[in-house]
């Protein structure tokens, strides 16, 4: 098993440069919460000349509807949600700059070129392990769009948050490499 | 004849909500366990590693498995001998989805329209309910949470005769290689052979709902679950779709009788995160 990468965030370009696919990386700083709702609400928002609610460049967002905060807790259950959904608007997204993405399965080939064009990271989350990702969430707070609920805006500080490097600057995708190399393994 | 208060099954409702939200049942933890011990992949033993840890710390801090915590499905059994008194059983069943989902802090998923106003109904309300009268006096519930990410990974195809016990295999086999990592797998497949395009639908879901470990009372239904999860775990996708060889930690097979010209097949995921609480009244 490859060594953890510890990384800080915003991204830079030497930080981008230093990740394959496959790397198991942990994140630490500030990281943007956006889904299907606040992705289609920036995307429109751009399509009319206007600006996001927060700057993007060298910035993660990350796909995730947390469940409802606890009393005592500093979040709920904050897990990846299937990044596929958001692929429409993810190109747009790294043209303005954002430099990574956490969420989790497939990407399109759109996304895998912007990637590898702009120098973007897709980072995968373990889906389902939403409680044990919760804890290296230690604030938050609300950034944009609270109409949506748990669809809102919001700024996270991580710390060590656990993640693997999906789609690297050079477009390889972990889940084309790993499934390719053990469905070839099973079947010998 | 017994009266059961509706209160009695709002009460039951919410309980199995937040219970099976937060705890993982023990057989699918096992089952986790045991894969580990067998998983070749590096990144398969780490995220198997994470999933494990996640289930024992969301049980111990009752907190969700996975924010998560999708549409509300219920199967309710009930005995002709009961009768219900103190109100409409449907709304009893709704009131204890928002009762459940609002005092567990689990997460509201649901919106009213589906293609217009997606409004959210801030209570995770409607349930999506499954009843049958049975023999007795009793009233059965199993609540099967569903998240989307499983969900949308779910494809019905009319199958023809010909296609046989080869296209079932084939149809299953391709759902899991496009689904890849977005259920979340380990997976459980449930897959509904017979009946018609809803019935189909309906007992793949409805062989989610069984607990882990059992089979078709059918041998030959069982025969093909071991089969097609052997298949299923060779195709390479492993936990959370990295690569391995524990891509499924069971696959249930319901079926019906069908029509003369058709074979129609429903295969529907769940994901590690095989939520399932139940209760009798
Ligand atoms: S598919 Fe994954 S993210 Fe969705 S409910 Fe299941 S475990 Fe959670």
């Amino acid at each position: 098993m490859s060594e953890i990468k510890y990384i800080t965030t915003p991204l830079t370009e030497e930080t981008v440069k230093n990740l394959h696919a496959g790397d198991f990386v942990r994140i630490t700083g500030p990281i943007y919460t956006a889904r299907d709702a606040a992705h289609k609400r920036m995307y429109e928002a751009l399509g009319r000349g206007e600006a996001l609610p927060f700057d993007v460049k060298g910035n993660v967002i990350y796909y995730v509807g947390p469940s409802p905060t606890k009393p005592g807790e500093v979040v709920g259950s904050a897990g990846p949600t299937t990044s596929g959904r958001m692929d429409k608007y993810t190109p747009t997204m790294i043209e303005q700059g954002m430099k990574g993405m956490i969420g989790k399965g497939f990407r399109n080939d759109a996304v895998v070129e912007a990637c590898k064009k702009h120098h973007a990271v897709y980072f995968v989350a373990i889906g389902g392990a939403a409680a044990v990702i919760s804890q290296s969430i230690r604030s938050e707070e609300m950034v944009a769009f609270e109409d949506l609920g748990p669809e809102a805006i919001r700024h996270y500080e991580v710390v060590d948050f656990p993640a693997i490097v999906g789609i690297d600057i050079e477009g390889n995708d972990v889940y084309k490499l790993e499934i390719a190399k053990y469905a070839e393994l099973l079947n010998k | 004849m017994r009266d059961i208060d509706v209160k009695e099954v709002t009460r039951a409702v919410a309980e199995c909500c937040i219970d099976s939200c937060n705890n993982l049942p023990e057989g699918v933890l096992k089952k986790l366990e045991a894969a580990r011990k067998e998983e070749i992949s590096p990144l398969g033993c780490q995220v198997l590693d994470t999933i494990i840890e996640n289930a024992k710390l969301a049980n111990k801090k009752q907190v969700p498995l996975c924010q998560d915590t999708g549409l509300t499905v219920v199967y309710i059994d009930i005995g002709q001998e009961v009768h219900f008194t103190g109100g409409d059983l449907w709304d009893a069943i709704h009131a204890g989805v928002a009762k459940g989902y609002t005092e567990g802090y689990l997460r509201k998923s649901s919106v009213d329209d589906p293609i217009f106003l997606r409004k959210n109904t801030q209570d995770n309300t409607p349930a999506i309910i499954h009843c049958r009268i049975v023999p007795g006096e009793k009233v059965h519930i199993i609540v099967l949470p569903k998240g989307c990410g499983s969900e949308n990974m779910s494809q019905l195809r009319m199958l023809k005769p010909a296609d046989g016990l080869e296209g079932i295999i084939n149809f299953v086999l391709e759902a899991m290689r496009t689904a890849g990592p977005n259920p979340c797998p380990p997976v459980t497949v449930g897959v509904g052979v017979g009946g018609n395009a809803e019935k189909a639908t309906e007992l793949a879901k409805y062989a989610l709902a069984r607990k882990i470990g059992e089979h078709n009372a059918n041998p030959q239904y069982a025969k093909l679950e071991d089969d097609l999860l052997e298949l299923v775990n060779k195709t390479g996708v492993g936990p959370s779709g990295l690569g391995g060889k524990t891509t499924a930690l069971a696959v249930n097979v319901e079926y019906a009788p069908t029509h003369i010209g058709g074979m129609p097949c429903a295969v529907i995921f769940n994901c590690h995160a095989a939520r399932r609480s139940e209760t009798t009244i």
